[in-house]
């Protein structure tokens, strides 16, 4: 579920930080340009593994930082497909069930791909697999928020999200709200997927 | 900025889990969103069972499990979550039920559980298909 990035950057490292060891400087700057964004068709960054390589630093009129090549890589949170992840159920609604990992929240389990048959309860929230009992009668088992499901990625989507524009646009400023960079999808329709206490009998 | 590589390498859930808990206890402050995403991933990485993991248990697994002629994408899901059933074999090893025989598929549960003593202890033949 966790990747390296092979990544390569200019840092500025801006003049009150000469006092502190370069390395240091470029490791803090590269964390925080990096840490917990999204980058496009790479994953969700979280911390920086290691710096492969600084070349000398120069500086450029006009500038008094210096400017630092630096080859580093990343820890990237990027699952691959067909990977079995095991999260929390955050909510349910008629799109299918929001899974969250606690550090990444947009997973989503569409309907059709939960446990068949299963049907939105509208009173509880919640979605429920009607499990066939084998003698003709059902057993409801609710997937109620909290729970800790066992899912495999299906699918994940990257989106350019690019910075607000001018505030003058109502509309492109709304679906702008609405843009999620990086979002998977889950399924749980086999046998052994689904919350886990269904399976440990 | 631009990517080199956006896949180096594939990291278990183990090392991130120990990378992470450097950084965490180095002396300086850590701040803004490094700290956020570190604290929630480690919360997330002290709920499975990578917290208990050790480099030792992991590679002496790995060698054991060699024979049974996995990839590397299973080998790291058996790793990152050791499964404790056959039917989590089933999920996680691809066309398991040729590849395997039952008896295989009961002694990568015991080299797990050996090396991972801390999972639910193995279930015997209690394999339930509900379809």
């Amino acid at each position: 579920m966790f990747i390296l990035a092979e990544m390569k950057n200019v840092t500025r490292i801006t003049p009150e930080l000469f006092n502190v060891n370069l390395n240091e400087a470029v490791a803090g700057e590269l964390n925080k340009k990096l840490a917990n964004k999204v980058v496009l068709n790479v994953g969700l960054c979280i911390a920086l593994f290691d710096i492969t390589s600084i070349k000398d630093s120069f500086i450029i009129p006009g500038d008094g930082a210096s400017h630092t090549i630096v080859h580093f890589r990343y820890i990237v949170f990027r699952p691959f497909m067909e990977e079995i992840l095991i999260g929390k159920i955050r909510s349910c609604s008629q799109e299918g069930v929001h899974v969250t990992l606690g550090f990444f929240d947009d997973i989503l389990i569409p309907p059709s791909a939960l446990q068949h048959p299963s049907k939105f309860n509208e009173t509880e929230q919640a979605w429920v697999w009607e499990y066939d009992t084998g003698d003709g009668g059902k057993h409801d088992l609710f997937m109620d928020s909290g729970e800790t499901i066992r899912f495999r990625v299906t699918g994940e989507t990257f989106t350019e999200t690019c910075p607000a524009g001018p505030s003058g646009i109502q509309e492109s400023q709304e679906g702008i709200e609405n843009k999620v960079p990086y979002s998977l999808t889950g399924s749980i329709n086999e046998p052994g997927l689904g919350l886990l206490s269904w399976w440990d009998n | 900025m631009e990517i080199i590589n956006s896949n180096a390498a594939s990291l278990s859930n183990y090392e991130v889990f120990i990378h992470l808990q450097k950084i965490k206890e180095s002396k300086k402050k850590q701040k803004g969103q490094l700290a956020t995403i570190t604290y929630e991933t480690l919360r997330y990485l002290e709920e499975t069972p990578s917290k208990s993991q050790t480099n030792t248990s992991i590679t002496q697994c790995l060698k054991e499990l060699q024979k049974f002629n996995l990839n590397k994408t299973e080998k790291l899901m058996l790793i990152n979550s050791p499964p404790s059933t056959p039917l989590e074999i089933q999920l996680m090893i691809e066309e398991s039920e040729e590849r395997l025989t039952e008896e295989q598929v009961q002694e990568i549960l015991s080299i797990l559980n050996k090396h991972f003593p801390f999972l639910v202890p193995v279930k015997m033949e209690n394999e339930e298909n509900s379809e």
